[in-house]
């Protein structure tokens, strides 16, 4: 599309971007999204705001509208904090990561980034687009909201999710999260079917107390050259970042050509831009995911 | 004292055997004299002009409800809930007496406390028994005077919410609440195993990305105090669950029960009715402790009700002000309100649904209790008890709307629920303490 065209799409909207955590890619993409459609956007963070001084979501929420914000894009620490902001504002609120909940444009971007690969050429998708397609999601399940968002989002286009890790990141129950889910313990297993492997990080600021030998945890799941050669050579490998090299995944794998991690940082833009779009356009009310 | 005849109802009181037709004459607060319709002695007693008679024509008269797990929030928290307002709503919930939890601020840990929560200036429409923490600040270490709580009017000993985890101390309490003869009471959550969690854990608690509570947190903590009980067994220790809700934890009451230990539980509506399915998109007024469990825990409760092993309903009544439920789900205060609602969905629920008799419904909301916790004369109207009585229709069908509540606090997940049996007053110590308008 013309720039000239796509920056008057939103212009002069204004859109807030609240974060009570840290973030670099989902933030700086939402903002760059937002503002290359031409929208206003401002940033209120935890750290510098009356956040600090024991304001709550609800009446933040109510202060950014009553400044003028028409779209509110919140990441919290928090799951549920994204519907508690909507029921409070009405506003369209999207959901940039809430707690271990949900992180629902990172499975979007996952999506396209798997479709560029697995199905070039698709216009369209359907609940068959991914049919034949295993999809393994492999670490620390039990505090992923970037898990909880592809385990729902994937299987609705056909997609099998195959879930990886030990018990103390991945409870037995998470196989009933939905349809097509399935948990697998053995890394090796789990690779032989994929034609998809999503790596995630060990999310040391949610452990909570929990004790995690770690040199265990690379030896049974680490992805490796080695295993990745041996049992899925021509998987995708993704990872939404941020990744620790020499933990989840080695360096020789992130940089490998079989990893589209950068790819994926990429197609965030695009994917917040269309987001941002549809929150924002007619009638103003295609938020709340 | 006016004098209050009751006439032309139906008195149901399980204690006395008593199912049928009859008139009562309340006096001095207490029940002076029960009669066939139209045979009350009124001559004997007082003048005809100083009594009120009140016609229940077509209603069900029966033993003022009893709720013997409570939170009134006074002293320190009258911005939630104050002792008038709570027993305010409890009185048109058909209760004639709470049993008030010590988790105040301060924690209710002594005669004076004790005292303060019963003074007249409270302003209670009925009666608080309080119950007392059961160690110093409810910390679990040093224990309480407990002859002196008992002195001081306190039904019960329990740190409640502060669950008591060392094996010693809570063995002593149960050995020295066992010789001045007073309940423990113990809110049953191995809190070592519930760090940072705020529902249920299940496929719920995972779907949602919140911490959960393993139903083996409460089980466990069941299991070990019956352990201690068992060792006290020759001190008559009794030992008394609030809110079950696993049916781990049932299991283990109905296994302790049958090799004769003073084990008793209570179950509250919200854990027979709810699973926690019910939290949906992060709902705070679906939000408590102990959480709202999985189908099979519920149906746990109900069975457990209907098979008598449940010894009680008691609400958990636990009022928050509405700005304080409006936040994040896992920083939000556990606790729903359930004093007005109690009765309506026993009535609509265990007897209409599930066929429990009412009279076991009225023995499990007031006898029972009034049992467990030794209130003399209550939980009865047989001639010479307490005037405590509640008049309700028991058919009538009626929605709960949240905002007609005299309690402070509006954080019912009940809101625009049906319910059945509508109280049409309620009478404390020979006193109208309520009257349906």
């Amino acid at each position: 599309m013309d720039p000239l065209v796509r920056d008057r799409i939103l212009l002069k909207r204004r859109v807030a971007l609240l974060f009570y955590e840290s973030s670099t890619r989902t933030r700086t993409s939402f903002e760059l999204a937002a503002k290359s459609l031409g929208a206003d956007t401002t940033l209120v963070s935890s750290l510098s705001s009356s956040i600090e001084k024991g304001e709550t979501l609800k009446d933040t929420g109510l202060t950014l509208r009553a400044l003028g914000a028409e779209a509110i894009i919140l990441r919290h620490n928090s799951s549920g904090a994204a519907w508690l902001l909507e029921e409070a504002t009405r506003l369209p609120v999207l959901n940039a990561g809430d707690g271990m909940h949900e992180h629902p444009t990172q499975a979007l971007l996952d999506l396209r980034t798997i479709l560029t690969h697995l199905r070039p050429g698709a216009r369209t998708v359907s609940a068959e687009t991914l049919a034949g397609v295993t999809v393994t999601i492999v670490g620390d399940i039990l505090h992923s909201r970037v898990a909880r968002s592809n385990m729902l989002l994937l299987p609705r286009l056909g997609a099998r999710v195959v879930l990886c890790g030990p018990k103390e990141l991945l409870p037995e129950l998470a196989a009933n999260a939905g349809p097509d889910i399935a948990v697998e313990r053995s890394l090796e297993a789990a690779l032989r079917q994929s034609q998809v492997v999503m790596m995630l990080r060990i999310q040391a600021e949610r452990l909570a107390g929990m004790q995690l030998d770690l040199e265990q945890y690379k030896a049974d799941y680490q992805l490796t050259g080695q295993r990745l050669a041996a049992q899925a050579p021509s998987a995708l490998v993704l990872h939404p970042g941020p990744i620790i090299r020499g933990l989840e995944l080695t360096a020789g794998v992130a940089d490998g050509p079989q990893s589209a991690i950068l790819e994926q940082v990429r197609n965030g833009v695009a994917i917040r831009m269309a987001v941002v779009e549809r929150a924002l356009a007619g009638d103003g009310k295609g938020g709340g995911a | 004292m006016t004098a209050l005849v009751i006439r032309g109802g139906h008195l149901i009181d399980p204690a006395a055997g008593v199912d049928g037709p009859k008139d009562i004459l309340l006096k001095d607060g207490r029940v002076a004299e029960i009669a066939s319709p139209g045979k009350l002695k009124l001559q004997n007693g007082a003048n005809a002009d100083e009594t009120v008679t009140l016609d229940a024509t077509g209603l069900t008269v029966a033993p003022g409800l009893i709720d013997m797990h409570v939170h009134l929030r006074e002293p320190g928290q009258g911005y939630k809930e104050t002792i008038a307002t709570g027993t305010a709503a409890a009185a048109a919930g058909g209760f004639t007496a709470v049993a008030a939890m010590p988790n105040t601020i301060p924690v209710n840990d002594s005669p004076e406390t004790t005292r303060w929560m019963q003074a007249p200036e409270r302003g209670a429409a009925i009666r608080v028994f309080p119950i007392a923490a059961a160690t110093r600040g409810s910390k679990g270490e040093a224990l309480n005077d407990f002859a002196a709580l008992k002195s001081a009017g306190a039904v019960a000993v329990t740190d409640d919410g502060h669950p008591i985890l060392k094996d010693g101390v809570m063995r002593e309490t149960l050995a020295a609440a066992a010789r001045v003869g007073l309940s423990v009471i113990q809110h049953a959550e191995d809190t070592r195993m519930t760090q940072g969690a705020c529902m249920n854990l299940g496929a719920v608690s995972f779907k949602l990305g919140l911490r959960g509570m393993p139903p083996e947190a409460e089980s466990g903590l069941v299991e070990r105090d019956i352990r201690l009980v068992t060792e006290l067994r020759d001190a008559r220790a009794h030992l008394h669950v609030a809110h079950t809700s696993t049916a781990a934890a049932i299991a283990a009451v109905r296994q302790a029960r049958r090799n004769g230990l003073r084990v008793t539980c209570e179950v509250a509506p919200h854990h027979f009715l709810l699973t926690d399915e019910h939290v949906g998109m992060y709902n705070t007024l679906a939000k408590m402790n102990p959480p709202l469990r999985s189908a099979a825990d519920r149906d746990a409760m109900i069975e457990a009700i209907l098979d008598g092993v449940v010894d009680a309903i008691a609400t958990d009544h636990a009022p928050h002000a509405t700005h304080e439920k409006e936040v994040e789900f896992e920083n939000a205060p556990n606790g729903i309100t359930g004093l007005e609602t109690a009765l309506g969905l026993c009535l609509h629920w265990l007897h209409r649904e599930w066929k429990l008799p009412l009279g076991r419904i009225l023995s499990l909301l007031s006898a029972q209790p009034a049992g467990l916790l030794n209130l003399k004369g209550r939980g009865t109207l047989a001639v010479g008890s307490f005037a405590d009585v509640v008049v309700f229709d028991p058919k009538a069908e009626w929605t709960y709307r949240a905002g007609d509540t005299l309690s402070k606090a509006r954080n019912t997940p009940f809101d625009g629920w049906t319910m059945q049996g509508k109280v049409r007053w309620t009478i404390s110590e020979g006193r109208i303490a309520y009257t349906s308008s």
